[in-house]
């Protein structure tokens, strides 16, 4: 495998930006959350806005009865707190009436719950204690005031560490919500290499959650995940430090560290990812003869900007301008960052209006950004990615990593075939 | 405290928003955590603009509530002043930012602005959507619409069509032409397009002419009371309306021109024999009252169709649809709760249901022919061609839209005759859809005639969609469906069978019946036949 190369982008200047943000706030998770865990549901206690977010977002897109809602607080809710508390358990008990597949519940505390303090943690343990043992009650924030998009997942996944049963085994647990189809291909891979039993957070199914303790080692798939990180720490788990497994590259380099922490041969190791490998780099070829020398800059969105960064400049020859992240986990990203070819600009945090004049000056091949500023910008004649589909699609792993070089790629392509004087260009 | 699934509105701030997003020359500087920003997105996505809407966010943090989150809105403003150089702003808090008041209006009115700074106050925990695009339209008015000598030739104002708003765009060019015709000049037309500098000199107009109560009836009402000028209460959607708003209109400008109606196509595509077929379809009608109310003379008047249920989610014009349901001899449904909205299509059982977003993914669900006609509407609504549902080429466009989702006349008699026919079935759906093709025979056992083995069964295989919400009607708990009937209920085409099972099921509690076999069915049917 490649060294890393003298002058990645750890420590690189960061410019830090505070200003109007673009983002989604957590609640957004709840959309891929509710579909991993098939015997949760979502409640946000949270405004009309709230639920009107969720819908937009990709509500209409999945119109099945989902099972997530919204609890909307109203004019009596914000007089008197003991009240909520009240409505809220009402609420609960109809839900649960109404659903009664449902094993883990989630209140989702949202802006308004979190400025009228409204105690989901209180809640959350009366109706548990209440519904014991069938379905289990757990509280985190989605709100916007405390978390941009991906930290939706981060902060689920966080709160259910405390309540994971405890295990004196040495066992590894993947965390992040992955597709199952992805999932199943990366436990197929460490099985392969002998490793098992692997434990997944969150499980598909509420019984199936991984217990953990100090002999637990753990790998992030996502690289949004701090505060689960940390809650992992806490209880002793130690985790294999790699770059995320985008990309031919970065999965090999995530599974490598996961074979070396499991103390798997080299020869099984090559026998096993030999053929995955070459399939994902032909396949990721393919796509890159659009992708190379292009210029490319992210607007912070997922997080997962920096390891995307890092797949793109070195496994499609792109050349990054800047590379903006909502936040910049130095611990998590770090194999990443020492990857990345230096940046002209590493931003964390945004002022969008700052951000767009700078992509404006620029004029990048392709740009990064969320649903609000798509179009504006491919009217400015920028070729644009929607950076929510990298959440909603499969992107990980070997047989994934021609999709994501595709999903890329996609965007100039379809610009190349609308406009035969784009296409001469692409061709120069 | 309601817990809600989906919504039919959004919060108020985003009325504000579709009204500063369909203006030029306007900026909204609205108090908001980060994640409401997301609201861009229902119109550079959905709307598919090529611009962003003219709103920036405070984006406050949790670690700001502590400080000052004030100051964070002051520089909000300012800096959107210098960078967007608007001719007005208008301020204002989302849901969040009401409960730590701050009073955006006072703050930036302190700042000493150099444009006029209108103030919104949208109570975000009582009202929605429509109201917070009918009271900012209304505050923008009362700010910056000044009295003033009317316009030398008779002219008027149009009122009411916002950004993100049902075929707004096209409803306003149609009926300005429409007005053209009249010999009527449009002096402003607003929200849609209109400046700041537009609204001030508003007051010329000699009478307005109001296309959506929704949005804009209070400022109607303002300036009926500010500069005396009267405004139509006809909305032009359908033939009849359209030609008594011309009518009203006429009165009103004392003009004797009347527009060409020789584009107008829809009453011959009613009257010709094909459309024969269209004769008592039960219609269930859903979606904002002023389109529900107009759709429902429509349906009733100019097609020729059942209307078997209406009614409206925004409460602010339930009045008007309770009248209308009156005339109409049915029970008005006044709800922003879908699901309840989807008993009552599950309980009604109508051929076409003629809804809003939501109404076509329950009419998807209940396998019901749906078309759309009211907000809130999806991206798929917001057509490339010009597609009004006002003026004369609106009542074309009704009715090929409506029809449209319908089986075809003759094709319905076709399906009726070869009923088992295994390459012309009715689960393929009408056969002008696309989405509808045949399955492949291997993968469509449903479509071959039955397995031998099916015959001794007693239940059937599983029943398509349409069946499924009759299933749970309480009358029907306690019939059963011999097997013989149940597969002669399964020859009747999908688009009616729903309405034979539950018409036979009432037929039977009625009559104390607790089986139902073909002789029930054909009873049934003759009780029923109209």
């Amino acid at each position: 495998m490649t060294a890393p190369p003298a002058g990645g982008c750890r420590d690189l200047p960061v410019l830090r930006e505070r200003g109007q943000r673009e983002v989604f706030c957590g609640l957004t998770g709840i959309i891929w959350l509710h579909r991993k865990m098939q015997d949760a549901f979502f409640l946000v206690v949270g405004s009309r806005t709230c639920a009107h977010l969720l819908q937009s977002a990709a509500g209409v897109m999945i119109f099945a009865e989902p099972r997530f809602g919204t609890a909307i607080l109203e004019e009596k809710d914000l007089a008197g707190l003991a009240d909520a508390q009240t409505e809220l358990d009402r609420e609960v008990e109809r839900l649960l009436a109404r659903r009664p597949d449902i094993r883990q519940l989630f209140l989702v505390g949202s802006c308004p719950s979190e400025v009228i303090k409204l105690d989901l943690a209180k809640a959350a343990e009366r109706q548990s204690a209440r519904h014991a043992p069938h379905v289990r009650v757990l509280n985190f924030s989605g709100s916007g005031i405390e978390t941009t998009f991906t930290q939706g997942e981060d902060a689920c996944l966080a709160a259910m560490v405390p309540v994971l049963p405890q295990t004196a085994a040495r066992e590894l647990l993947l965390v992040g919500a992955l597709p199952d189809v992805v999932e199943d291909q990366a436990l197929a891979l460490l099985g392969a290499m002998g490793i098992t039993p692997v434990r997944v957070l969150p499980a598909r199914r509420s019984g199936a959650m991984p217990a953990v303790g100090a002999h637990t080692v753990f790998a992030l798939t996502q690289p949004f995940l701090a505060d689960t990180r940390a809650a992992l720490l806490r209880r002793g788990a130690r985790q294999i430090a790699a770059p995320f497994p985008f990309g031919e590259e970065g999965t090999t380099l995530w599974l490598r560290a996961v074979a070396d922490e499991f103390g798997v041969p080299a020869d099984l190791f090559d026998s096993v990812t030999a053929a995955p490998r070459a399939r994902a780099r032909k396949a990721v070829a393919a796509r890159a003869g659009t992708l190379r020398d292009r210029t490319l800059f992210f607007f912070p969105d997922s997080q997962l900007e920096v390891p995307l960064a890092r797949f793109l400049a070195r496994e499609c020859g792109m050349r990054p301008l800047e590379v903006g992240t909502p936040y910049l986990h130095r611990d998590i990203l770090g194999p990443d960052l020492d990857l990345l070819p230096p940046v002209p600009v590493l931003s964390e945090g945004q002022d969008v209006d700052r951000q767009l004049d700078r992509a404006r000056a620029q004029r990048p091949d392709l740009t990064v950004c969320g649903l609000g500023l798509a179009n504006p910008l491919e009217a400015e004649g920028l070729a644009t990615k929607w950076a929510i589909e990298l959440v909603f699609t499969p992107v990980h792993f070997y047989e994934q990593a021609g999709d994501l070089a595709g999903l890329f790629a996609r965007p100039l392509r379809r610009r190349a075939l609308l406009s035969p004087g784009a296409a001469l260009e692409a061709a120069e | 405290m309601k817990l809600t699934v989906w919504t039919y509105e959004g919060p108020p701030h985003v009325g504000a928003m579709r009204v500063a997003t369909a203006m030029q020359g306007l900026h909204y500087v609205l108090h908001a955590p980060q994640g409401d920003t997301y609201a861009d997105l229902l119109f550079t996505m959905i709307e598919r603009r090529a611009k962003r809407p003219p709103v920036s966010y405070t984006t406050f943090q949790a670690r700001d509530l502590g400080g000052d989150t004030a100051s964070l809105f002051r520089t909000a403003a300012q800096d959107a002043c210098e960078r967007f150089r608007p001719e007005a702003i208008i301020v204002g808090a989302s849901c969040t930012a009401e409960l730590i008041q701050d009073n955006p209006g006072g703050l930036a009115g302190a700042l000493g602005l150099p444009v006029p700074v209108i103030a919104l106050d949208l109570p975000s925990y009582q009202r929605r959507e429509n109201f917070g695009a009918d009271e900012t339209f209304l505050q923008i008015v009362r700010h910056l619409a000044r009295p003033m000598a009317r316009t030398a030739r008779v002219s008027c104002n149009i009122l009411g069509p916002t950004a993100l708003g049902f075929r707004h765009r096209d409803d306003l060019a149609e009926i300005t032409a429409l007005l053209e015709e009249m010999g009527i000049e449009v002096n402003v037309a607003a929200p849609m397009g209109a400046r700041p500098g537009d609204i001030a000199r508003m007051g010329a107009a000699h009478f307005n002419v109001l296309l959506y109560p929704e949005t804009a009836e209070s400022a109607a009402r303002h300036c009926e009371t500010a500069f005396g000028q009267p405004y139509t209460r006809t909305v032009p959607i359908g033939v009849a309306a359209t030609r008594a708003f011309i009518a009203e209109v006429a009165a009103l400008a004392g003009t004797a021109l009347r527009p060409d109606e020789a584009r107008l196509r829809q009453p011959w595509w009613a009257a010709s024999v094909d459309s024969t077929y269209l004769t008592s379809k039960r219609v269930f009608l859903f979606g904002d009252a002023t389109h529900v109310i107009a759709a429902a003379r429509i349906a009733r008047d100019e097609i020729g169709f059942d209307v078997c249920g209406m009614g409206c989610y925004n409460r602010e014009q339930a009045r008007a649809l309770r009248a209308a349901a009156k005339q109409f001899g049915v029970e008005p449904l006044i709800t922003d709760d879908y699901l309840e909205v989807e008993a009552a299509i599950a309980a009604l059982q109508p051929e076409l249901i003629l809804g809003t977003q939501m109404e076509r993914h329950i009419g998807k669900r209940l396998g019901i022919a749906c078309a759309v006609i009211s907000a809130p509407v999806h991206v798929q609504d917001f057509p490339a061609r010009h597609s009004p549902q006002m003026g004369f080429e609106g009542a074309n466009v009704i009715f090929d839209t409506w029809v449209h989702p319908l089986v075809m006349g003759l094709e319905e008699h076709l399906l009726h005759m070869f009923r088992d026919d295994f390459e012309f079935h009715d689960a393929a759906g009408p056969s002008h859809h696309g989405g509808h093709a045949p399955r492949s025979l291997s993968d469509a056992p449903g479509a071959l005639p039955p397995h031998p083995q099916d015959i001794s069964e007693r239940k059937m295989p599983e029943a398509p969609a349409a069946d499924s919400p009759d299933a749970a009607a309480p009358a029907a708990d306690s019939i059963v469906w011999l097997s013989d009937a149940e597969r002669e209920l399964k020859k009747i085409p999908f688009f009616v069978r729903g309405k034979a099972r539950r018409n036979t099921e009432n037929f039977a509690a009625g009559k104390g019946l607790n089986e139902i076999s073909i002789d029930t069915l054909y009873e049934a049917k003759a009780h029923y036949a109209r």
